[in-house]
């Protein structure tokens, strides 16, 4: 066995080795929090001004992001349904589309960008001035304070905007349509909704809650774990986006999976 | 080693601190080896020694911040030793803890700062009474026109007295202060060394004061107690652990520059 050898198992070992510290330590977080969301105090003053920063802040992007979507899927739809002279299909085909897949999946990656970074950036700051130990100090619980309530407002604002990106998105949509085929909005919507059901829009705001608890939690466990002063700060939002949107991925393909299933169950 | 006996305690005051052969230890360094303290009622016991010695690392075992691996600490009658978060964060409401960097949170103006614990920890408390108590510290500190600033318009001495004026409001029985004058220039150290005294009179607090800088142990310390590779080395009133050839000692006191400018 050469050198070589010898480092590359040594660098897999130790590779291995961080992983499983940090899937367990990963765990371990996500574990806690649910042990302390149920306990008060509740700091509800807090959650309440979290969900103002993670979803009226957020507004703006999701109203661009969901308008250009709706127009822009709709515009590279038109040609291939054409083809098939089956444009009247484009309002139920954007709808599903929006409603099932895009639409949550495009405010979750822009809630990791944003948001989760911002939470990163935010706790990785307080962190490394010693914020976060003045309150532990001070008999105040900081994962009480500021992983519960971001956690929980990511939670809940994600599927409040992943339904506005969805509706946003229909317009878009609907302009779109409007401006070709002159249709109404009551004959767009019945058209789009003729084809979706109860397990589309569920399974959306459920999928949109996990994508939403994945990005607060991920994002304080990297911020309240930040060192080094202001590069490490730099750290934490990057692995507080990144690790957002791989986790994102990962839940997407599982969340379908699991939909599909229910589907042949005929639900 | 010349450790001293503690002559200057009065026998008479209960100790409200007290450790006992207490080691920490991170990784193979070996911080703090065997450390013996006590702190009486009303009483400064400034701890000095140089950087890295493990003096921060001894206050933050003191409110839980850190484990210590062996010994034992008594706070106000209660031990530490494998206390529950409840009894901790009702000790730690008990012991205000001044930083080193003031650790004020920067989101949340002066006067937030100070109600924040306050609101946390006394919740029948109403608005005007919070008001009330943040301007009273605030006052104590000589800062209430900075009410409505936000940390960042601080110069470094106003952060200082705002994070002291933080640990203030829930009128503390024991003061923890991380190296009170790092950094700030001759004039505002003095300022800030006169505050410590000033809590420990109106306040009737005991303290235990984090420093390498020999002005301010001498200034605010009724007793020294000088860490060295994880030891108490000596301990006394400042006049007895100063007056002596021991090379490791004459050396910190030379470094300071005291010698050459007290008569």
């Amino acid at each position: 066995m050469g050198a070589h050898d010898e480092v590359g198992r040594t660098v897999i070992s130790t590779s291995i080795d961080r992983l499983a510290l940090g899937v367990h330590d990963g765990a371990a977080f996500v574990g806690r929090f649910f042990k302390e969301v149920a306990r008060p105090p509740y700091h509800l003053r807090e959650i309440i001004h979290q969900c103002y920063e993670v979803g009226y802040r957020t507004l703006p992007l999701i109203t661009l992001t969901g308008l250009i979507t709706g127009i822009v899927f709709t515009k590279q739809s038109r040609p291939s349904l054409a083809a098939f002279g089956a444009t009247s299909w484009l309002p139920s085909l954007i709808t599903i589309a929006l409603i099932r897949s895009l639409a949550p999946l495009i405010t979750a990656l822009i809630c990791a960008g944003k948001v989760g970074s911002s939470i990163g950036a935010e706790l990785g700051s307080m962190k490394v001035t010693e914020q976060v130990e003045a309150m532990e100090v001070s008999a105040i619980n900081p994962f009480k304070y500021l992983v519960v309530t971001r956690t929980l407002a990511t939670t809940l604002m994600v599927p409040a905007l992943t339904l506005y990106c969805g509706v946003v998105g229909l317009f878009g949509s609907f302009l779109n349509v409007r401006g070709n085929e002159a249709a109404s909005l009551a004959s767009f919507l019945k058209s789009g909704f003729s084809t979706i059901g109860f397990l589309d829009l569920g399974s959306s705001v459920v999928k949109a809650a996990v994508y939403g608890f994945s990005v607060g939690i991920i994002a304080c466990y990297h911020g309240l774990r930040a060192t080094s002063g202001t590069q490490g700060v730099g750290r934490a939002a990057t692995a507080s986006v990144v690790m957002s949107m791989f986790v994102i991925f990962v839940e997407e393909v599982l969340i379908v999976q699991v939909n599909v299933w229910l589907r042949g169950y005929g639900l | 080693m010349s450790v001293l006996p503690e002559p200057t305690a009065a026998p008479e005051r209960e100790p409200v601190i007290s450790i006992r052969g207490l080691q920490k230890s991170f990784g193979a360094l070996s911080v703090l080896r065997d450390v013996d303290l006590e702190v009486r009622t009303e009483e400064n016991l400034v701890v000095l020694g140089r950087s890295g010695s493990g003096k921060s690392v001894l206050i933050k075992i003191m409110v839980g911040l850190l484990q210590a691996d062996a010994g034992e600490v008594v706070i106000l009658g209660q031990s530490l030793v494998g206390l529950q978060r409840r009894p901790l964060d009702a000790l730690r409401r008990r012991i205000g803890f001044s930083f080193q960097s003031s650790a004020l949170y920067d989101s949340m103006s002066v006067g937030e700062n100070l109600a924040f614990p306050l609101r946390m920890n006394m919740t029948d408390l109403r608005a005007s009474e919070v008001n009330d108590r943040v301007r009273e510290s605030l006052d104590e500190v000589g800062l209430v026109d900075s009410i409505g600033k936000m940390p960042s318009e601080l110069s470094g001495g106003q952060r200082k007295r705002v994070g002291i004026a933080r640990t203030l409001i829930l009128r503390p029985e024991i003061m923890l202060y991380d190296e009170p004058t790092a950094g700030l220039d001759p004039v505002t150290s003095a300022e800030i060394n006169e505050l410590i005294r000033k809590v420990q009179t109106d306040y009737n607090t005991a303290a235990i004061i984090i420093t390498h800088d020999l002005s301010c142990a001498r200034a605010t310390g009724d007793r020294v107690a000088m860490l060295l590779e994880g030891r108490v080395y000596r301990s006394g009133t400042f006049d007895e652990v100063f007056d002596t050839r021991d090379p490791l000692v004459t050396g910190f006191y030379d470094y300071n520059f005291i010698r050459e400018s007290t008569p």
